[in-house]
């Protein structure tokens, strides 16, 4: 048994986009504010704090999960996956993403992190979903500028190439 | 918002689990999936002076059917029942009611005896824990114990847990075959305005209904029809005492329980 005490920090140790990473938590810390403030990686957005909007879904061991409703002392020995994850490398967009941009499947931007975290992870175990499976999916987030409608037809495009249905290597998206 | 400070204990045993909260009783609360707890952290409606985490448990973490029984243990996710290959053979109705737990997103860490413990009345874990008349099998360190549904839930998120107790696990009777369940909320996994579940029984059905009084409620029909159905199912929405609140009238609810017990009678005893 291991007790950490209130007010004090403890080491936490996990995996962060494929490689080892660690930081120091107060028990109370939620996971939304220990990557935005203590590991300095801040795609991950925070929204209402209570788990209904899904801003702050991230992937913990392979599963979308809501960041503010974990404590980051939770995720020790966890394999995390941020949204920083999906771009190949900084000046190229992931495939989910282009879609995104493509479809203007997001305005504001703000749910757009969390999203996308649900999606790659539900792509991964359902390369082949349909219409009816993504909205499910979706009733998870909440988005208040660019409506389901674009980020559906996005996610049917990005699941079609992520199959290798379609070749965007032409597209200028 | 943000959570006030406690300690946290990742228990190694469930021994341990059971000292701490033998020592600290109503200060101390155990998180599991932490689905439902954390949301009253956050909002500061639960200030415990002490987090027992009970996920890092191997012996919490099975489902097993033995004879007529699935037990769930505490470390049970949501996401992990549903994947089981066994669900709808042995646990059809839990089948047809997990989809409506939460959204994907809670339901991979939210646990099937957390929701229990957390006793909203419009969930659909203890709703379906009370239409199959299932025990939860508390645990302390002086004793262990298993009581009924029907007398677990004692009112709106209160249950007859113990402050030294914690749930070691759920049990339902495996094989319904015939049952049914829906709901009506605002949007899919959102809390439910109402939810009904249905078994066929013996010599009839039993219906049993969450997010109308404050607790779920069940009761046994004989096999009724027509005008006569209608007036039994008239008298248990009255008297399950709904209320108005944001989401719906109380007059919605009962017309929303008359109307969906209709259509799960017709759906179970064809």
């Amino acid at each position: 048994m291991s007790r950490w005490p209130a007010g004090q920090r403890h080491a936490v140790r996990f995996t962060l986009n494929g490689k080892p990473c660690a930081g120091e938590a107060e028990p109370r810390m939620l996971l939304t504010d220990f990557l935005r403030h203590q590991i300095g990686v801040t795609g991950t957005h925070v929204g209402c704090e209570h788990g209904v909007c899904g801003a702050c879904t991230v992937d913990i061991d392979g599963k979308p999960a809501r960041a503010c409703l974990t404590l980051a002392v939770q995720i020790d020995g966890c394999a995390l996956r941020t949204v920083e994850s999906l771009a190949p490398s900084a000046d190229r967009l992931g495939i989910l993403q282009a879609a995104f941009k493509r479809n203007h499947a997001l305005q504001c931007g703000f749910c757009t992190a969390g999203i996308l975290m649900s999606l790659d992870c539900f792509l991964r175990e359902n390369p082949r979903p349909d219409e009816a499976a993504i909205r499910d999916l979706l009733t998870g987030h909440l988005c208040r500028c660019t409506g389901y409608t674009p980020i559906i037809r996005a996610a049917l495009e990005a699941a079609a190439e992520m199959r290798g249905d379609v070749s965007r290597e032409t597209s200028d998206a | 918002m943000k959570p006030a400070a406690f300690d946290y204990v990742r228990a190694e045993h469930l021994d341990e689990a059971l000292e701490v909260l033998g020592r600290e009783g109503s200060d101390a609360r155990v998180i599991a999936g932490g689905q439902s707890l954390m949301a009253m952290l956050n909002m500061r409606l639960a200030r415990p002076k002490t987090l027992i985490d009970i996920m890092r448990l191997p012996e919490l973490a099975r489902v097993e059917r033995r004879g007529g029984l699935v037990t769930v243990g505490a470390g049970v996710r949501q996401a992990a029942l549903l994947d089981w290959s066994d669900l709808g053979e042995s646990l059809r109705l839990a089948a047809l009611a997990l989809p409506w737990t939460g959204h994907a997103q809670t339901r991979s860490r939210g646990t099937v005896c957390g929701s229990i413990a957390h006793a909203d009345p419009s969930a659909e874990m203890p709703l379906v824990l009370r239409a199959l008349g299932g025990d939860v099998h508390l645990r302390s360190a002086r004793r262990r114990r298993r009581v009924a549904a029907k007398d677990f839930f004692t009112g709106m998120m209160a249950t007859a847990r113990a402050d030294d107790e914690l749930i070691e696990a759920v049990s339902f009777p495996a094989d319904q075959k015939r049952c049914a369940f829906r709901e009506v909320a605002r949007r899919h996994g959102d809390f439910a305005i109402v939810a009904c579940a249905a078994v066929a029984t013996v010599d009839g059905i039993r219906l049993a209904v969450g997010g109308v009084a404050d607790m779920p409620a069940a009761r046994d029909f004989p096999r009724l029809a027509g005008s006569a159905l209608d007036d039994a199912l008239n008298a248990f929405a009255y008297e399950l005492d709904a209320r108005d609140d944001v989401h719906a009238t109380a007059r919605y609810r009962r017309d929303l329980v008359r109307m969906i017990g209709r259509d799960l009678v017709r759906e179970v005893l064809p």
